[in-house]
């Protein structure tokens, strides 16, 4: 299963090169790779545009930390007061650069993932961030030019294992770096304690 | 380096910026913040065993000592946890900050691979060693699993020459690189820092130095292990050491030289550790708070430079200083040598070993419309208390100077040598 994986991630056109092998008679790995690609994490939504250097502090407000989370998530993102206000389950980030700056506090990337934020692109991400977004199968993508691609409330629709991002509403798309199987994995595993647990299962 | 360190904790025998791999890594530090929700998520999740208890340290540092009954009662289900699960490097309330007390009790190796539950975790790169920050639930999967994916990050350089000024230091450096090359610098790189005032530098200035690398977000913020990291090692490990730097032919994204010697006191102003100006352009700044603690700049020399600024004169009468050495040894030391009597007689307050308000829970947080000159190394609105609060980072010779002024005051009129 990995492995199949594996091709499918590592190569720019992985079914292209199963469709040749089952040319020639080996079928079982074209249709497994094709039922893995329909099962390619995409995510549509309306576009919030943020800016660069967005800290982790501005998605996990520390004077919001002790407030009940119907209160405490008005406060996500405070400095774009429209977001905080109106960001509906579904919607998701395009933002600058250096994306999730500051502290290793997870609760900004979990805090998104509980307001129901499909995805973030962004020009760049700071690592903790990345990690900790990956860990809560929040997906995201690292793309240069995308702050420049979408407008706010653009339509947007990512394919998470294949690093491309379509403006739906503007008829154009771009592509970022390919993520690793392994880092895919833990995504469609439902985040790392739930890919620790299937790992877990496996040994025994 | 990091891509030496990364391929032997991979067992590749080499491998190249922008791969992912699956590495083991040799430490994991987890601090009171983290340690209590991973580890009730693990239990939660059925996953009861870890991976080798002894690869695991665990350290209360963040909220200490207990300020409420809640603080108290978590200290104690971590002890209880800390003793089921057979962990023998922990250390308790009061002994100190996480990352001083894993260098100087001897758990940091140069070569190694450490990951910590917190983000100032870069600060073990000061003894040549690989170590970055995970977010608390990545801490549960290295746990269990003793191994954690990694992609590989290009290297930077930066050429330190030249001689420090008297009243310079350390964090007048890494803040003009914050203020120079912006906080981004040394995104999802690895830093390493060479060159003739990188090697005169002292562990404890390259420890400071490392500790921020991640305001200016490296993975990794490496000094090369050398004869000086090797006596530092020497009294605390019995482990064999050896030196640990680049290859001759090491390759680097990028090579951006400093030269120090007409480098003046720097400042990072609100609210960003980017927003840096000379001591010079600051102009009329009032503080009410002056404060050295955290675990960047609260070590025994820190102290001892803040205490020398101190000594004879009096903090300003409008102005609280306050001073929490990183950790009880520390302390002790500064005991001994008198600097903590010359603070005292001064007008500080001295707090427990331990992260202080600069993560804004502990006592010595400021009040709306309040200004701080701070030694720790974040200064993001509401850091230290009130959103409406203003933080002003510097070295702690600024600090002491500034102390003394009521006002942000420039450290070298004081400093004789």
């Amino acid at each position: 299963m990995r492995q199949r994986a594996h091709l499918l991630n590592c190569h720019l056109d992985p079914l292209r090169s199963l469709r040749l092998l089952a040319a020639r008679g080996y079928h079982g790995l074209l249709e497994n790779a094709e039922r893995e690609e329909r099962m390619s994490i995409i995510v549509r939504g309306k576009v919030w545009k943020l800016g660069d250097h967005i800290y982790s502090d501005y998605m996990a407000p520390g004077f919001a930390r002790k407030l009940p989370w119907e209160e405490g998530k008005k406060h996500i993102l405070h400095i774009h007061p429209a977001f905080a206000k109106g960001c509906q389950p579904g919607d998701v980030i395009v933002a600058g650069r250096n994306f999730g700056c500051g502290p290793s506090r997870e609760e900004a990337a979990g805090n998104l993932k509980k307001l129901g934020i499909g995805c973030v692109v962004a020009e760049s991400f700071a690592r903790i961030f990345f990690r900790n977004a990956i860990a809560f199968a929040l997906p995201v993508m690292e793309c240069k030019g995308v702050s420049g691609f979408f407008e706010e409330e653009d339509q947007l629709e990512l394919d998470f294992e294949n690093a491309l991002a379509k403006n739906l509403t503007r008829g154009r798309e771009i592509r970022g770096p390919l993520l690793s199987p392994e880092v895919i994995n833990i995504v469609r595993a439902g985040g790392i304690i739930e890919f620790l647990k299937q790992e877990d299962q496996q040994t025994i | 380096m990091a891509e030496k360190v990364l391929a032997r904790a991979s067992g590749k025998n080499s491998v190249n910026p922008g791969q992912y791999m699956t590495a083991r890594i040799d430490l994991l530090m987890i601090n009171d913040r983290g340690f209590l929700d991973t580890y009730e998520a693990m239990l939660r999740s059925g996953l009861t065993k870890v991976w080798d208890p002894d690869k695991i340290v665990v350290v209360i540092d963040h909220s200490v000592p207990a300020a409420g009954v809640k603080d108290a009662e978590d200290h104690q289900k971590i002890r209880n946890y800390v003793r089921s699960l057979k962990i023998k490097n922990f250390y308790d309330v009061g002994e100190g900050i996480e990352h001083q007390l894993l260098m100087d009790k001897g758990h940091v190796l140069p070569g190694r691979l450490i990951v910590g539950g917190d983000s100032h975790t870069t600060t073990y790169g000061a003894l040549g060693t690989a170590s970055s920050g995970i977010g608390a639930t990545e801490v549960a999967y290295a746990m269990v699993k003793g191994s954690l994916w990694f992609r590989v990050p290009p290297t930077i350089k930066f050429i330190l020459s030249g001689t420090l000024p008297k009243g310079v230091s350390a964090k007048d450096i890494v803040l003009r690189i914050a203020g120079q090359y912006s906080i981004e610098i040394g995104q999802y790189k690895s830093l390493e820092f060479a060159g003739p005032a990188a090697e005169a530098l002292s562990l404890e200035e390259r420890i400071n130095i490392s500790n921020m690398g991640v305001e200016i977000g490296t993975k990794f913020a490496f000094f090369q292990a050398d004869g000086k990291t090797l006596v530092y090692l020497k009294e605390r490990t019995d482990q064999s050491l050896e030196p640990f730097g680049p290859d001759s032919d090491a390759r680097y994204e990028a090579v951006y030289e400093m030269d120090v010697s007409s480098l003046e006191p720097q400042v990072a102003c609100p609210h960003s550790v980017g927003n840096v100006k000379p001591i010079s352009e600051i102009g009329d700044v009032p503080v009410q708070q002056a404060f050295i603690g955290s675990c960047t700049n609260a070590q025994a020399e820190d102290l001892e430079r803040a205490a020398a600024i101190l000594k004879g004169r009096s903090v300003h009468p409008k102005t609280r200083m306050l001073v929490i050495p990183a950790s009880r040894e520390i302390y002790l030391r500064l005991v001994k040598s008198g600097a903590i009597q010359t603070l005292l007689e001064a007008g500080a307050m001295l707090g427990t070993p331990g992260c202080g308000p600069c993560c804004g829970q502990n006592p010595g947080v400021l009040a709306p419309g309040e200004t701080v000159i701070s030694g720790a190394n974040r200064n993001f609105e509401g850091r230290m208390g009130s959103p409406k609060s203003f933080i002003y980072l510097a070295s702690p010779e600024t600090v002491a100077a500034s102390a003394i002024e009521g006002k942000i005051a420039d450290p070298r009129k004081y400093v004789s040598r």
